[in-house]
């Protein structure tokens, strides 16, 4: 990619864009400007509609599409979604970090179009030294008149605010996340109504990825045709990749959607570590189904669309890679404390199933297991999939489904080991 | 304890924070605020006491019992005592593929404890944690302490033998007899 569009930080030769001068020097919040001053909410949203922006939070929501769905209803909220708490996704803390006015920038554009007068950013508990910073960014934003009463000498007025999680991936899932602002247990609420009906405080919310309000400055000053070209038809615009596990050089890689896994981590990426083979790759964090490092994998393109095809999901692009070494068990056993930790508990199946599912991983990776066990652990996990509230529940059991099914010689190795010992302390 | 004695240390110590803090929420949602206001005593220490809870319960109108609901379901509020310091080592997938467990148990070892615990002197509790948005930086940890949360990225035992004793030296360093 010749020029970055989110991590414009990297651009060579630029200076530092966290700055608010050099931001402004830059052309920056002219976008909010034009928008603030000479376009119409409506105008806005069709504007985004046109772009084909979706979400990048995980679900790929066409976001011009949800900003059109508030109900008629006053005062409006939006909120960003910064809790960035799936494993292997760090890309909205480098944005936020690196390049915070075109993301705040977003954010209030976003406002103007959902004629909200409050945004919130919800930033994960950890991330507490980077919302102070942001904190003083926005007062930064205020002294200049960029934020507050009579925006421009319009009747438009915006006010953002921080609120800090305290340590719940679940916030994570919007309506837990109003719930939590609210200042209640992180617990996601029945949908619907969605919270463009009935969101924070029961009032219209728009709740948007950190990483979608950033490109929205872009393809307001650039234009959606523009916006559109990058990418492919149904995947437009730059993605942030998060690279993690055994590549040779993990980290952030901006990139057009639709390139392959094999370009990104190959030509991007430098391959993987110490030059072993590549095993399998999760392409959405903890969430989503393991894939096969195939030569078909490998040249699948980085899409909405085209990942569910080979089995998987895109989700927020967390790619986390597992190289020849590792046993798949044991990375399921990762996973599955994840979600056994994290479960907020308010449903029995997810509850009692992320249990259930990690205390049979372990005891398949302790080698203390029987096939019994195995068939027992897809059992349970058929128990928690579709029947749960929020879809954490049907993430868990991503991995034990297919690390079961295309990894089976992983589990077995364990079976054996288990019977073996069996034998010996029989025979002596 | 009972309620009347309540202390009133957010209110006399920290009454600009308190405001600002309510300011950022609708005056009929003041809840809002509980999340925010627990993390501003644990700079009186990280454990939410029940005259902290009090406190807070009084400041919001909500009741005790609600504010406890909310220190026992997130997991950077605590109810019980640990050390001054929490040291919470990231050994999620990610981390772990690029070596945090075994990271985790050297600094374990360093300071002569298992995960879970608290040194005798009541500095440091070591704990592991799920995945910090840091996953390309393995092995990395976060200190959790009265002064916030500060991220260690990238870090070697002897990085970390550095972040202990200086996270020591500033304790002693408050101390009259610890300044030069
Ligand atoms: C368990 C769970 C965790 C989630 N975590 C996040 C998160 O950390 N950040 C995020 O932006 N979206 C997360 N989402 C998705 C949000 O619910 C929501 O779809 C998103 O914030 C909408 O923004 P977008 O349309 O810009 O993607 C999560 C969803 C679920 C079910
Ligand atoms: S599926 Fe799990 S995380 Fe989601 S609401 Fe139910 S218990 Fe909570
Ligand atoms: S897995 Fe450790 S920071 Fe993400």
């Amino acid at each position: 990619m010749t020029e970055y569009l989110l991590l414009r930080h990297r651009n060579r030769g630029e200076e530092n864009i966290a700055d608010l001068d050099t931001y402004l020097s830059l052309g920056g919040f002219e976008a909010y400007e034009r928008v603030v001053t000479t376009m119409t909410p409506q105008e806005v949203i069709d504007i985004v509609k046109a772009s084909g922006l979706r979400g990048r939070g995980g679900a790929g929501f066409p976001t011009g599409v949800k900003w059109s769905f508030l109900s008629d209803r006053f005062p409006r909220y939006v909120v960003a979604n910064s809790d960035e708490s799936e494993p292997g996704t760090f890309k909205d803390r480098e944005i936020m970090e690196q390049n915070p006015f075109q993301f705040l920038e977003g954010l209030m554009i976003c406002a103007y179009a959902a004629q909200a007068e409050v945004a919130y950013n919800y930033c994960r508990g950890e991330f507490w030294e980077l919302t102070q910073v942001l904190e003083s960014k926005v007062r930064q934003l205020n002294d200049r008149g960029l934020l507050g009463r009579r925006i421009f000498d319009t009747d438009y007025s915006l006010q953002i605010n921080h609120h800090l999680g305290a340590g719940a991936y679940i916030c994570g899932e919007e309506s837990a996340l109003l719930e939590s602002i609210e200042g209640k247990l992180g617990q996601p609420r029945l949908k619907p109504p969605f919270p463009a009906d009935r969101g924070l405080y029961q009032l219209p919310t728009v709740v948007n990825n950190t990483e979608t309000l950033t490109n929205v400055p872009l393809i307001i000053s650039r234009g959606p045709e523009w916006y559109k070209s990058i990418g492919t038809e149904k995947s437009c615009g730059p993605k942030i990749m998060c690279l993690s596990g055994h590549a040779k050089h993990p980290g952030n890689y901006e990139t057009p959607l639709g390139i392959t896994f094999r370009e990104l981590i190959f030509d991007l990426a430098g391959g993987i570590r110490d030059d072993k083979a590549l095993k399998a790759i999760m392409p959405s964090g903890a969430s989503a189904p393991f894939l096969p490092a195939s030569d078909e994998v490998l040249d699948t393109p980085l899409t909405y669309e085209d990942i569910p095809k080979i089995g998987s999901q895109l989700g927020s692009a967390s790619i986390i890679l597992l190289d020849e070494t590792v046993d798949i068990s044991w990375a399921a056993l990762k996973t599955m404390k994840f979600f056994e930790h994290e479960s907020c508990g308010k449903c029995t199946p997810c509850r009692e199933g992320t249990y259930w599912m990690y205390h049979l991983l372990g005891r398949i990776n302790s080698d203390k297991a029987e096939q019994a066990d195995v068939d027992l652990l897809g059992e349970v996990a058929q128990q928690v999939v579709g029947k749960c509230l929020c879809p954490l529940g049907d993430f868990a059991t991503s991995a034990v489904f297919s690390g079961i099914e295309l990894f089976q010689q992983d589990f077995n190795l364990h079976i054996a080991t288990a019977v073996n010992g069996k034998d010996d302390s029989n025979t002596k | 304890m009972s309620s009347n004695t309540a202390n009133q240390t957010l209110r006399t110590r920290y009454s600009a924070e308190v405001k600002d803090i309510l300011k950022r929420y609708p005056d009929d949602q003041k809840r809002s605020a509980v999340m925010p206001l627990l993390f501003l005593s644990q700079k009186e220490g990280l454990q939410a006491t029940v005259s902290v809870m009090s406190e807070i319960a009084q400041i919001l109108d909500i009741s005790i019992t609600q504010v406890a609901s909310i220190v026992g379901f997130y997991t950077l509020y605590y109810s019980h005592s640990g050390g001054k310091n929490r040291i919470q080592i990231c050994t999620d997938l990610p981390c772990a593929l690029r070596g945090a467990d075994d990271f985790a148990d050297k600094v374990c070892e360093k300071l002569g404890v298992k995960l879970g615990e608290t040194t005798e002197d009541g500095e440091f509790t070591v704990e592991s944690v799920m995945c910090l948005a840091a996953c390309d930086k393995a092995p990395m940890f976060q200190v959790q302490n009265g002064d916030g949360i500060t991220y260690h990225e990238r870090q070697t035992i002897s990085d970390v033998q550095a972040v202990i004793e200086q996270l020591g030296n500033a304790e002693i360093d408050k101390s009259p007899e610890g300044a030069e």
